[in-house]
């Protein structure tokens, strides 16, 4: 008897769909193990994993300050990851976005020059982070360098530059020698939408995005260019689109994406620019495309899940003493778990049995 | 017509290779059920079948390269059980395949020295290579680099790389596919000449009077199952073809009414470089091609076809734009999308990748060429139900057989898939039309709709350029014939007046006398 791998001859719909929420219970197993590893009780750290932030207001609305910026950037990569061209550096497109948006808070502080200051703040952050996501696309396509390596490597160019500035030039005179800005005007910070939470008007933000990307990949000439693309570089070729124009149009969305939710995360819960206002987004939104199918809605409902892993790792964390890392175990084993899931949309396992016989069905 | 040395083959007790029931199956499909064949020694064995008839399957079985499902292989009367091609080859059996793998980088004797299993020095392969190609009358020179030959020349490597084996079985994969007339005239008495050293061929092909002039017996495979067995020179062309088909294949007629008017596809001097740099120099290309007007490209492949193709469709621009003229608009810097907006449309030879997206579904294919001018696309939204209607649409003119409405193009066979590409481009009413390799492994079926809708298309007033390697295709359908030899296109000849001497002379390089570039009229 032997298993074979063998390919369908048409994708699964069916798997597609089921794939992501076969990784997740793949997932939620391997934790319970590890929970019993460490020598918790699995079902206790599981429920206070998953179980525990839902039944909590408090909780949910945090669920969803986290999903907004996981949404926007992983919508912006799945338009890369849908094109074949992979853009790693939104954790740096997201910082350098915070960093462009918060200048401008920064130069107008306190001197209340009016309402166009957010909505400036915004459009800096987006192109901003644009600009920065054209540079590994500029070199991809000019020169054939590697966009996964050069856009991974300016994440940390991007860190390390925010670190310079709120350590030197933008500190807070005030702050106590803490390397922070000041706190932003209130011209200068997103508006929350109900009083007394922390949830913001960037949450609406990401799910207009993700109605317009959904609208655009499913209906638009553009998005059949980069599903195309992506697809069938050379059957692309032939139906007349050009793949490097490509490349650098989904590049600059994504860095503009990803900056626009580093200024609103900034300007929005944070309230200053600071180091470490990112908790990795930028990575684990790579995540959140893969399991959202790089598909809008999907990446929506993975947006949320992927918030509650934060939530529940923190709870986990106080409630259990569950170290905060094993929230990135997770994220980690669930990526890989996705991957893997995901070839059975276009394989599946068959078991053979091996005769020697002459079959029987020949006639 | 035995010879007495080895007696009758049938007589001797077992045949060299035997396959009983022998059974492969990729998922549901049965790429070979059940097939009995038997391969004696001094004998040149024909296996006829069409494209997807597990001809190839079965080959791969026998030299080991993938294992069957089900039933059993003798060899010399002793079961086996092959897990690899060098098992195989240790017995003494030969393959020549119809894709080379060779490296085009590296010298004749470095290719033929790594294919081999034993230990020998690279000069010691280089003597005998030379000793064997020379003995056999294949001349090659061992220390040439593979990128410099010519297509024959490269399968001279592949037939000396399997004779250095001393195989008493070799197999050949539709070995003159890629050969002039003349080139395929040297290979049957090499073909020949093994024979009467006693070898077992098995000859795979699909030309059936090769087969009648060359082979002793044919084994015809149909669907994945053996059909017949038979003496090939006691059957006909049109019976060897029925029993292939399992019916009669439908004629092509020349509709009535065809009319020459003005040139609609003029190509003035092209020249281009290749972007690849093992490709083909594109040199002083020079055509006219009026509406009604079929005009056939004829050459052995790799001769610059895929670059005029690239050239003439735009995803490859001409230095000037006047190189290229369509319809009276100079098209050499036109984009690909704006040559089809001035009313041309192109059949890539690449089904798959090229001439369509495998994993995506019809429509999203009918969209992909049809996107530039056919109202699929309003102010940058899809028109999602103007791309089926064009599937539909090509479904019902041209017969294209799939499970559902709307499948992806990848599920399609190979003959379904072609006659929705040529239809979704003939639907579109073009005015010009460049197709490469319309019929390339298609089934028969499928090839007389395709080359039917092609002069039906010339009828109606359209220019068609049809790249092909089959000479007989191009007989049946085109006016004119030219050849591509190096990158230069020979001056077009009458069909009438094209035997395939004079097609085979020029594919291989002579020039009949006539001035290179020279413009032909119109026939």
């Amino acid at each position: 008897m032997q298993l074979v791998l063998e390919k369908r001859t048409e994708r699964s719909n069916t798997i597609a769909l089921v794939s992501p929420l076969i990784a997740i219970g793949f997932t939620i197993v391997t934790m319970g193990i590890l929970f019993a590893i460490l020598g918790k009780n699995p079902l206790a750290a599981l429920g206070v994993y998953f179980i525990d932030p839902l039944t909590d207001p408090y909780s949910l609305q945090e669920i969803a300050v986290k999903a907004t910026p996981l949404v926007m950037i992983a919508i912006g990569l799945s338009f890369c990851y849908l094109a074949n061209v992979w853009n790693i550096g939104a954790e740096g497109q997201f910082l350098i976005g915070a960093v462009a948006g918060s200048w401008l808070a920064v130069k107008t502080q306190g001197t209340d020059v009016g309402y166009w200051v957010l909505p400036a703040m915004l459009l800096l952050g987006a192109a901003a982070g644009a600009l920065y996501a054209l540079i590994p696309a500029l070199c991809r396509v000019r020169f054939g360098a590697s966009e996964i390596l050069t856009s991974l490597m300016l994440v940390y160019v991007a860190d390390l530059f925010l670190d310079y500035l709120v350590r030197g030039p933008w500190r807070d005179p005030k702050g106590f020698n803490f390397p922070t800005t000041a706190e932003f005007d209130p011209v200068a910070t997103v508006p929350v939408l109900i009083e007394g939470s922390r949830l913001h008007l960037g949450s609406i933000i990401a799910l207009i995005v993700v109605a317009a990307a959904a609208i655009l990949l499913g209906r638009t000439i553009k998005g059949f260019e980069i599903r195309v693309v992506g697809a069938a570089p050379r059957a692309a070729r032939f139906g007349g689109f050009n793949a490097d124009r490509l490349i650098l149009l989904t590049f600059a969305v994504s860095g503009a994406l990803a900056g626009l939710a580093g200024i609103i995360e900034v300007a929005g819960p944070i309230g200053h620019l600071q180091p470490g206002i990112s908790p990795g987004y930028g990575f684990t939104a790579i995540i959140v495309a893969f399991l959202g199918r790089l598909n809008p809605i999907g990446i929506l409902i993975a947006g949320l899940f992927l918030a509650l892993t934060f939530i529940g790792g923190e709870q986990a964390q106080i409630a259990m003493k569950i170290p905060l890392d094993v929230t990135k175990v997770f994220q980690g084993i669930l990526l890989f778990y996705v991957l893997a899931c995901d070839s059975m949309i276009t394989y599946r396992f068959r078991l053979i049995f091996p005769s020697r016989k002459v079959s029987s069905g020949a006639a | 017509m035995p010879d007495s040395t080895l007696g009758d083959p049938h007589s001797g007790a077992a045949p060299l290779l035997q396959t009983i029931g022998l059974t492969k199956r990729y998922g549901d499909f049965l790429a070979n059920d059940s097939i009995d064949i038997d391969i004696w020694p001094q004998q040149i064995h024909a296996l006829l079948g069409e494209n997807g008839a597990g001809k190839s399957t079965l080959v791969k079985a026998i030299y080991g390269l993938i294992q069957p499902t089900a039933g059993e292989m003798r060899w010399e009367g002793g079961k086996i059980v092959l897990s690899g091609p060098s098992q195989a080859r240790a017995l003494g059996i030969g393959m020549v395949f119809q894709h080379f793998s060779l490296f085009d980088n590296l010298t004749v004797g470095e290719n033929v020295a790594l294919g081999l299993d034993g230990k020998e020095s690279l000069k010691d392969v280089s003597l005998r290579l030379a000793q064997v190609s020379s003995n056999y009358g294949l001349p090659l020179d061992p220390r040439r680099e593979v990128w410099q030959l010519s297509v024959g020349e490269r399968q001279r490597i592949e037939i000396v790389r399997a004779l250095m084996q001393n195989p008493k079985f070799l197999i050949l994969d539709e070995p003159t596919a890629v050969l002039t007339p003349q080139e395929a005239d040297q290979l049957f008495i090499v073909l020949e000449r093994l024979k009467s050293e006693g070898r077992a061929i098995l000859y795979i092909s699909h030309k059936l009077e090769e087969v009648k002039r060359l082979c002793d017996i044919a084994t015809i495979l149909r669907g994945g199952k053996k059909v017949a067995t038979c003496n090939p020179r006691e059957e006909t062309a049109a019976s060897l073809a029925r029993m292939m088909v399992g019916s009669n294949i439908r004629e092509v007629k020349a509709p009535a009414g065809r009319q020459t008017t003005i040139p609609r596809l003029v190509v003035n001097d092209l020249s281009l470089e290749p972007d690849d740099p093992h490709g083909v120099r594109l040199q002083h290309i020079s055509l006219e091609l009026k509406g009604g007007e079929i005009l056939g490209v004829a050459g052995v492949a790799g001769n610059g076809q895929d670059e005029l193709f690239a050239a003439l469709s735009g995803e490859r621009l001409a230095q000037d734009p006047g190189t290229i003229v369509i319809d009276g608009i100079a098209a050499g810097q036109l984009s690909i999308t704006q040559r089809r907006q001035l009313g041309a449309a192109f059949v890539p030879e690449e089904r798959l990748g090229h001439g369509t997206a495998p994993r995506m579904r019809l429509s999203e294919n009918a969209l992909l060429t049809g996107h530039a001018a056919s109202g699929m696309v309003r102010r940058g939204f899809i028109n999602i139900a103007a791309t089926l209607l064009t599937v539909d649409r090509a479904t019902a003119s041209f017969d294209v057989r799939k499970a559902k409405r709307d499948p992806e193009a990848a599920s399609l066979s190979g003959g379904n898939l072609q006659k929705f590409i040529v239809g979704r481009e003939i639907l579109r009413n073009p005015g010009v039309l460049v197709v490469s390799q319309p019929t390339w492994g298609v089934d028969a079926g499928a090839a007389a709709v395709i080359r039917q809708a092609l002069l039906d298309l010339a009828a109606a007033g359209a220019a068609v350029l049809v790249t092909s390697q089959d000479l007989d295709e191009l007989a049946e359908i085109a006016d004119r014939i030219a050849v591509m030899f190096h990158g230069r296109l020979s001056a077009p000849l009458a069909t009438a007046d094209a035997s395939r001497e004079k097609l085979g002379l020029l594919m291989g390089g002579s020039s009949l006398g006539h001035k290179e570039g020279a413009h032909a009229a119109g026939a």
